[in-house]
């Protein structure tokens, strides 16, 4: 197995097995995990509490029943799992869970945890006006809030130091995976679809120092071999997530490279950093909030999505853009017509297709995928 | 003597309906600003400024009432439009469309032409208001981006924890302030601070007269029929900041407090059982909905929807922090245990023998806490209740049989529970 292969492996490994990567980590450190719900939220601060942050974004294939007492059809597919995985007791070891509330799905979400551990949710609500500095003050009282609340459930003391620390760990993986993209444009012979989903699903659920190590190694023997030509097609997809990996085996089948993704579970999560200054950890932190852009759920109404999209098409030369739309997903449904419309406009060839992780049957998905390759 | 005076309660509804759509007409037609409005967003700022205002919820509601919306939810389907994404943001994408189109062309587009929807202009600013949803951001950004014109964006934050803390209300009251600048560039002259106490002090004549009309479901027999609200939230809605809603509501509060007197009920001697109404009515089959329920002696008496306009405040607070709270407190803008508080309430107010939940395919926030909502009253207060599945606008979603057979189960619930009183 060649080093490459090597890290791949190790990442997938983590991804495919959260359980353990918190059990693991629960034994050798003595300490347990704090869940983060999507889509945003200030994980540095779990980070700082030496809790290892775990990301929960449903889970593929499990047929929704207990969920259905709770929650009608048409909330979203990924909400539906998470609900579904509560009713188990599946977070139960949870000694936390971080809840932000950018949409109206979360907002009720954020009230009926269904697990044992009801009484450590820590809801936090993002401003979004959020080009005003008020909201900046607002998101920092939040924030004030969380970390109180995070301290007591865990009876740890969060400190500055503890907390810039982290935000330095964290800005370098936001850095190191920003590089990983790019690599992973320049590579799809070595880093297939799934290989990527996977580098990028496995930083939920471990450490970040110990990700970016492994990254940073991974880019560093990848780099080392000679770009080759590419002999399929390079598209940019955007959306909450993209999976499940039976999905993305269909990209590497039809030699379809994800060059670039706007992914929720995934670049959205590295895009802005918590930049440095003179003021305190919690109003910078605050401060990236403000400067997120292109996310469906961080209010824009100058409506960028379409425009950094484009961007993005031209910048990785992509043939096309692949919108894997979450089922039932009004935040998401509602940038698709304006940015559709601009796609159109500048002649980028695009499809979507929808994600439901209920769906264990993908034919369909890949009978649309094959005739959208012979058409690009 | 003014063209109103004397003038019944129900005619001033249509009078001044129709007046708000035609102020907006007419101010176009000047070359003046129109804003396109949330229905829960702070109307005081734009009508401070002579602000012509639309309220595409109203809109669309009233083209749903009157049949058109499918034809304007096709339109908005050809845009791109998912069909998860809620009724009225399409329906007013779709209207919006054709009057874009017809701007552009010169010519009305058939299905506009075809159209019941009430004639109102294009926009040249939108405002909006999350105190309702968060849906009502996306929409609008879009309105903006699509027609290319400024949006004013109110955030109240969700109130995960009550009662409402400062740092949100010190938020909103920020945003008013940049609101007003906005409004300052956008209309090329300053703010009239002396107008605007005029306006909110307006505002709560109105909302006071509106809450008059609420009141009067406390009654056993109930001299109000709670649907009546429904009709009547199009002018608190829309005309709220002016004199066209005080004028109408006090009439109608008038109207019901005189039936009081004389011991005129809004069903006569054949109230039965009231129910509370929750969730945003049916409007395409809004004479269904009443029906069914006044066949079987259930009258409305409590509903937290129409009662989302009771934006009291104290017009006199120049930092503006009583009408931020005002704004947000909007109780599904609320963790669940304050909903809950709402709801019951409004029940113990209304001598009311159970619940009817709209289970409303196009409101999540109005829909996913159904569940919990309903069993914790159920739990406290014993009542019955049951959910139905609709649309506030898509008639297609709405089964009629569905939901007579829910009733007539609450029906029997309530009437047994009352038997064993």
């Amino acid at each position: 197995m060649s080093k490459v292969e090597a890290i791949l492996s190790q990442l997938k490994e983590v991804a495919a097995n959260p359980k353990k990567a918190m059990d693991d980590y629960k034994a050798e450190t003595g300490k347990g995990a704090v869940g983060i719900m999507p889509i945003y939220a200030p994980e540095e601060m779990v980070h700082a509490t030496g809790y290892l942050p775990m990301g929960i974004w449903g889970a593929q294939g499990k047929q929704i029943s207990k969920a259905r007492t709770y929650l009608p059809a048409f909330a979203c597919s990924i909400m539906q799992q998470v609900m579904e995985l509560q009713c188990e007791g599946a977070y139960d070891e949870l000694a936390a869970v971080l809840f932000s509330v950018p949409c109206d799905t979360l907002k009720c979400l954020s009230q009926k945890w269904k697990g044992a551990n009801a009484d450590k949710v820590i809801v936090f609500t993002h401003p979004q006006n959020r080009g005003l500095e008020a909201a900046n003050k607002f998101l920092v009282t939040e924030y004030e809030l969380v970390k109180a609340q995070l301290e007591a459930y865990l009876g740890v003391k969060i400190t500055n130091a503890a907390l810039e620390n982290s935000i330095a760990i964290y800005n370098e993986n936001r850095a190191v995976m920003r590089e990983f993209v790019k690599v992973a444009a320049d590579y799809p012979q070595v880093i297939s679809a799934v290989d990527r989903h996977a580098v990028f699903k496995a930083r939920q659920f471990m450490l970040k120092e110990k990700h970016t190590a492994l990254v940073k190694e991974l880019i560093a023997e990848v780099k080392a071999m000679p770009v080759q030509p590419w002999d399929g097609k390079k598209v940019v997809v955007t959306g909450i997530m993209l999976e499940p990996n039976q999905v993305l085996e269909i990209f590497d089948e039809f030699k379809l490279a994800i060059v670039d993704d706007d992914l929720a579970q995934e670049s959205r999560q590295i895009r802005v950093d918590v930049l440095d200054g003179e003021e305190g950890p919690l109003y910078r932190m605050a401060k990236a909030w403000q400067q997120m852009y292109g996310c469906s759920v961080a209010t824009d109404t100058k409506k960028g999505r379409g425009k950094m999209l484009i961007n993005k098409v031209a910048q990785t030369e992509a043939d096309a853009v692949i919108v894997a739309m979450m089922k039932f997903c009004d935040p998401e449904e509602w940038d698709y017509p304006v940015y559709y419309r601009e796609f159109e406009e500048k002649g980028i060839k695009n499809l979507m297709i929808e994600v439901d992780q209920e769906v264990t049957s993908f034919e369909q998905v890949k009978t649309r995928l094959q005739s959208f390759v012979e058409m690009l | 003597m003014s063209l109103t005076q004397g003038m019944a309660a129900k005619k001033l509804l249509g009078y001044y309906q129709n007046k708000a759509d035609q102020d907006a007409r007419d101010a176009k037609a000047r070359g003046e600003l129109v804003c396109w409005s949330a229905s829960v967003a702070p109307s005081e700022f734009c009508v401070t400024m002579g602000i012509a205002m639309i309220y595409p919820e109203t809109h669309a509601a009233g083209i749903g009432a009157r049949k058109g919306a499918i034809d304007m939810l096709d339109v908005a389907t050809r845009k791109g439009y998912n069909i998860d994404c809620c009724s009225y943001g399409r329906v007013n994408m779709g209207y919006m469309e054709c009057l874009k189109e017809a701007a552009i062309t010169g010519r009305k587009p058939e299905v506009l032409v075809n159209s019941p929807a009430a004639d109102v202009p294009l926009p040249d600013l939108v405002i909006t208001c999350n105190n309702i949803c968060n849906t009502l951001l996306k929409w609008y950004e879009n309105l903006a981006a699509e027609l290319d014109i400024p949006c004013i964006v109110i955030d109240v934050p969700f109130n995960h924890t009550m009662p409402i803390p400062e740092y949100a209300k010190a938020y909103i009251a920020d945003q008013f302030r940049n609101a007003i600048s906005q409004l300052e560039v956008i209309c090329g002259r300053p703010f009239d601070w002396k107008k605007f106490k005029e306006v909110k002090d307006q505002t709560q004549r109105s909302v006071y007269h509106w809450n008059r009309i609420a009141d009067m479901a406390k009654y056993k027999p109930s001299p109000l029929n709670g649907f009546d609200l429904f009709n009547y939230m199009a002018l608190i809605v829309a005309c709220r900041s002016l004199d066209y809603a005080e004028i109408t509501f006090k009439a109608f509060a008038d109207e019901l407090e005189a039936n009081l007197k004389a011991g005129v009920y809004a069903f006569k001697g054949a109230e039965k059982t009231r129910f509370q109404w929750e969730g945003i009515a049916v409007w395409p089959h809004l004479g269904h909905t009443f029906k069914t329920t006044k066949n079987l002696g259930a009258i409305m008496t409590g509903t937290a929807y129409p009662d989302l306009w009771n934006l009291e405040y104290d017009a006199n607070d120049e930092s503006l922090h009583s009408m931020a709270e005002a704004y947000t407190k909007i109780y599904i803008n609320t963790c669940l245990s304050n909903k809950v508080d709402v709801l019951l309430k409004i029940m113990e107010k209304g001598q009311i023998d159970g619940t009817i939940y709209h289970l409303n395919r196009s409101c999540k926030l109005m829909s996913f806490l159904n569940v919990e909502t309903a069993e914790i009253i159920k739990g406290v207060n014993g009542k019955p209740y049951v959910s139905f599945d609709g649309d506030q606008t898509d008639p297609n979603v709405f089964s009629p049989a569905q939901y007579e057979t829910r009733v007539q189960a609450l029906v029997e619930m309530m009437e047994a529970n009352l038997a064993a009183e």
